[in-house]
């Protein structure tokens, strides 16, 4: 597991049904690219997330492939409608086979 | 004539070009708390009227980034300062937070720094790194470190929003002339003091980026083309580089003068760390 991996994200508490909502995540990682050398001249392995999804009571929001060229800690943005209550699921697979989860549930008034 | 118009514009806007551009946002809230970001230059300062942060002198997309705490990228690293705070490292199986439970009580200190205890200077680096050696038996961390940056940018948000005011007489006089005599030194090929950039051309372009004032109000602070917190000590070495002079050690005696110099050329103006520049 890469070091120091910790997944946040931004989810408000409640929201009237069919409202849009702004949802933030950031998760701390290193993003090494595999194009970096050491000070001895070897390769430093490619280390990054390579995906990241979002799915709301099993529906899928969000499925973003990531490449190496993006930076350190990965923070994304983005809308979703919001029908009924439930549960939000962020998942990062990560290039050595680990998956951060997190899950942040909204109330719908 | 449309033409016209747009030269007209182009000319008006040449001749406002020593003021910030006034495209970005001149007031700042950080998640409802208003920072002081201009404040009544004090006294002290023959030069200049008002003292602005560098939060003035950035992009309007940079300045975005400190509004609020989850888009600022430098809360990562104060997770970080609250996971090193509370782990216990040394030969006496203490950790920072065995003495201090709450961080909290830190509110109040940054402001305040560098002071003078018995005849010395004393930087926040410098507490953190004696606590860590006289009570936990830890080795010490270095000055501009992730762990030493995390940690001191945890601390230091505890006095955010509170007023810049180091003390500059009594015992600080000495150290405070000799900040001002370096800040005013040229130094390096290309022969420039501090004074020349941060108080003769602030607001004016140096190549693609803007002058600021150089406060230090928001330190340690994330920048954007590192991706990681800077110590007040590694941007002076850094800005010694860009004049091609040979730069002084972080700890040095005269980066601590410069310190205390420099912060209170920037009193009254409110803490702002972690702060987000590029």
């Amino acid at each position: 597991m890469a070091k120091g991996v910790k997944p946040r994200v931004k989810v408000p508490k409640s929201a009237a049904a069919g409202d849009v909502i702004t949802i933030k995540t950031l998760i701390s990682h290193k993003m090494e690219s595999g194009q970096r050398k050491d000070s001895d001249g070897n390769k430093i392995p490619r280390s990054i997330i390579n995906r990241f999804t979002c799915d709301f009571n099993g529906q899928n929001v969000v499925d973003v492939t990531m490449e190496p060229a993006i930076s350190t800690n990965p923070f994304f943005e983005f809308k979703a409608t919001v029908p009924e209550a439930g549960e939000f699921k962020f998942t990062w697979y990560d290039d050595d086979g680990d998956v951060y989860e997190a899950s942040k549930k909204i109330a719908v008034s | 004539m449309k033409l016209i118009k747009l030269l007209l514009a182009a000319s008006a806007l040449a001749l406002t070009a020593g003021a910030p551009a006034h495209a970005q946002s001149k007031n700042l809230m950080i998640d409802g708390q208003p920072m002081t970001v201009r404040a009544p230059a004090p006294a002290y300062l023959e030069n200049i009227d008002e003292v602005l942060s560098g939060w003035l002198f950035r992009a309007s997309e940079t300045q975005a980034l400190e509004l609020d705490d989850f888009d600022n990228p430098g809360f990562v690293f104060v997770d970080k300062g609250i996971d090193l705070f509370n782990a216990v490292d040394g030969s006496e199986g203490k950790s920072c937070a065995s003495c201090h439970e709450d961080v909290a009580e830190f509110a109040g200190l940054r402001a305040s720094l560098p002071r003078v205890v018995d005849g010395k200077l004393q930087t926040l680096e410098e507490i953190v790194n004696a606590e860590r050696v006289n009570k936990m038996g830890a080795e010490p961390w270095k000055w501009s470190g992730t762990e030493m940056t995390s940690v001191t940018a945890l601390i230091s948000l505890q006095s955010r929003g509170m007023p810049v005011s180091v003390k500059v007489d009594g015992d600080a006089a000495p150290f405070w002339e000799k900040g001002k005599e370096l800040y005013y030194t040229r130094v390096g090929q290309l022969d420039l003091a501090c004074a020349n950039c941060h108080e003769d051309n602030f607001g004016k372009m140096i190549r693609a980026d803007r002058l600021s004032q150089g406060q230090i109000n928001g330190f340690p602070t994330y920048r954007l083309k590192n991706a990681k917190l800077n110590s007040v000590h590694a941007r002076f070495k850094g800005c010694m580089k860009n004049v091609r002079a040979k730069p002084y050690k972080e700890g040095s005696d005269e980066f601590k003068a410069l310190e205390l110099y420099v912060a209170s050329r920037g009193a009254g103006l409110s803490v702002e760390s972690p702060s987000v520049r590029n």
